[in-house]
C-alpha cells in the first residue's frame, strides 16, 4: 500500500493525466484525472500536451461510458472523487463503453436510487411512514406502496417495524423516498420482514462482498444450519435462525469476516461444524 | 377642411390594425423593424460569444447495480423460510438469463385431476338443463358425485 501511495502522490505532483486503462486495479486518490481510451490516442507520446479538441463530428467515434460512484466527469476526463481502487466492467452487450467505477469502503449510507435497503420505521403520520435508512434524512414511505394495499385495505406496519424496500427517490436535493413493490406491483420480497432476528451493521464494502456472486462466506455459512438472512444496501444485515445462540455465532461470523483470511475463516468454520 | 389640418393621431392608434390596412407592404415593414428596435433595446441580454454545447459522452450514475452483478438481498438457508428460497432462484436466474426466458407454460391444474373435474362438470351441467322430471337421474350418491343413473324406472304393469 505505501507503495501504491507514493506512487499516485507522485503523479499528482506531476499533475498529469494518466489513462484509466493503465491505472486499472490500483489505488488511484481524489483529484486525479484519468483519460478515456479514446483521448489517450489522440494524446502523443508527450502526454501532457493540451490538443483542442476537433469539433468534427465526423471524426468521433466516440463510445458512451458510465462512470460509477467515486468518480466525475470533468470536461472529457473522470474526476477521481473517492480512494480505492479503480475496477472497469466491459459492455455485455455491446452498448458501448463499459463501466468505470472506484471501489471504497465506507461505513456512512449515502441514499442511491434502486438500492435495496433495511429501514426501521420512525414514526407514523397520515398516509405515509418515516424510515430512518442511515442516511441524512429518513425516507418516507406511502402506506399505498406495499403489495395489495388499498385505501380500505392498509398494510400492518407499526413502529419499530423493519422494512425491506428500495429507493424510487433520492438525490441530494429530495428528501429520499421508498416504496416495498417493484414497477409491476409485486412485493418480490420486498415488505415488512417478520419477528425474531437480530439486525447489526457493518461496512458497505463488506455487503457488496457479500453479494458477489461468487463469494464463498455466503456458500459455507449456508451449510452450518437452517437460517436466513436479509443484506441492506445501507450496511445493515438481519440474520434469523433457530435459536438465539445459533443467530448470535451467524452474526459474529459475518461482521468478523472482513477482517480475516481465508484460511482462518476456515479454521473457524471446521471448528463451528465439529460443535 | 380635412385636408389643411391632419388629426394628430397617436402611435398606439396608428399600430392599431385597421390603421394599418391602408398602408403598403413597405411602411409596413418598417413600422415593424421600429417595434424589434424598441423593444430589443429594452430587453437584457448576456454580451457573450455563443458557447456551443458539446456533446458528452460520459454518463454519471451513482448506483452500484451497474457496476456489479450482486446477488439478490434475502437470502434462506436449509429451507428456513421456503418462500424466500423460491425467490432467491426466481429473481437470481432472472438476474442471470436476462434475454432468453424460458417459455415453459407451467401447468397450474394436472391433466388427471383436469379429467376427474370434467367427468363430474357434465352431471353438473347436465342437471341444470334437465326437466324437473329428469332430476331424478342425477341423484347424488354417498360420495356426493353426481352420477347419472343408467336404469331408468319403466311403469310396471300389475299383474292383474
Amino acid at each position: 500500500m505505501a507503495e501504491a501511495a507514493s506512487v499516485a502522490a507522485e503523479s499528482l505532483a506531476g499533475s498529469r493525466a494518466r489513462a484509466a486503462r493503465t491505472v486499472l486495479g490500483q489505488v488511484v486518490l481524489p483529484g486525479e484525472e484519468l483519460l478515456l481510451p479514446e483521448q489517450e490516442d489522440a494524446e502523443g507520446p508527450g502526454g501532457a500536451v493540451e490538443r483542442p479538441l476537433s469539433l468534427n463530428a465526423g471524426a468521433c467515434s466516440r463510445v458512451r461510458v458510465v462512470c460509477g460512484p467515486g468518480l466525475r466527469r470533468c470536461g472529457d476526463r473522470l474526476l477521481v472523487t473517492k480512494c480505492g481502487r479503480l475496477r472497469h466492467k466491459e459492455p455485455g452487450s455491446g452498448s458501448g463503453g463499459g463501466v468505470y467505477w472506484v471501489d471504497s469502503q465506507q461505513k456512512r449510507y449515502v441514499p442511491v436510487k434502486g438500492d435495496h435497503v433495511i429501514g426501521i420505521v420512525t414514526a407514523k403520520s397520515g398516509d405515509i411512514f418515516k424510515v430512518d435508512v442511515g442516511g441524512s434524512e429518513p425516507a418516507s414511505l406511502s402506506y399505498l406502496s406495499f403489495e395489495g394495499a388499498t385505501k380500505r385495505n392498509r398494510p400492518n406496519v407499526q413502529v419499530g417495524d423493519l422494512i425491506y424496500g428500495q429507493f424510487v427517490v433520492a438525490n441530494k436535493d429530495m428528501e429520499p423516498e421508498m416504496v416495498c413493490i417493484d414497477s409491476c406491483g409485486r412485493a418480490n420480497g420486498m415488505g415488512v420482514i417478520g419477528q425474531d432476528g437480530l439486525l447489526f451493521k457493518v461496512t458497505l464494502g463488506l455487503i457488496r462482498k457479500l453479494l458477489a456472486p461468487d463469494c464463498e462466506i455466503i456458500q459455507e455459512v449456508g451449510k452450518l444450519y437452517p437460517l436466513e438472512i436479509v443484506f441492506g444496501m445501507n450496511g445493515r444485515i438481519w440474520v434469523k435462525a433457530k435459536t438465539i445462540q445459533q443467530t448470535l455465532i451467524l452474526a459474529n461470523i459475518l461482521e468478523a469476516c472482513e477482517h480475516m483470511t481465508s484460511d482462518q475463516r476456515k479454521q473457524i468454520f471446521s471448528r463451528l461444524a465439529e460443535s | 377642411m380635412a385636408a389643411e389640418r391632419k388629426t394628430k393621431l397617436s402611435k398606439n392608434l396608428l399600430r392599431m390594425k385597421f390603421m394599418q390596412r391602408g398602408l403598403d407592404s413597405e411602411t409596413k415593414k418598417q413600422l415593424e423593424e421600429e417595434e424589434k428596435k424598441i423593444i430589443s433595446e429594452e430587453h437584457w441580454y448576456l454580451d457573450l460569444p455563443e458557447l456551443k454545447e458539446k456533446e458528452s459522452f460520459i454518463i454519471e450514475e451513482q448506483s452500484f447495480l451497474l457496476c456489479e452483478d450482486l446477488l439478490y438481498g434475502r437470502m434462506s438457508f436449509r429451507g428456513f423460510n421456503p418462500e424466500v428460497e423460491k425467490l432467491m432462484l426466481q429473481m437470481n436466474a432472472k438476474h442471470k438469463a436476462e434475454e432468453v426466458e424460458d417459455e415453459t407454460v407451467e401447468l397450474d391444474v394436472s391433466d388427471e385431476e383436469m379429467a376427474r373435474r370434467y367427468e363430474t362438470l357434465v352431471g353438473t351441467i347436465g342437471k341444470k338443463f334437465a326437466r324437473k322430471r329428469d332430476h331424478a337421474n342425477y341423484e347424488e350418491d354417498e360420495n356426493g358425485d353426481i352420477t347419472p343413473i343408467k336404469a331408468k324406472k319403466m311403469f310396471l304393469k300389475p299383474q292383474d
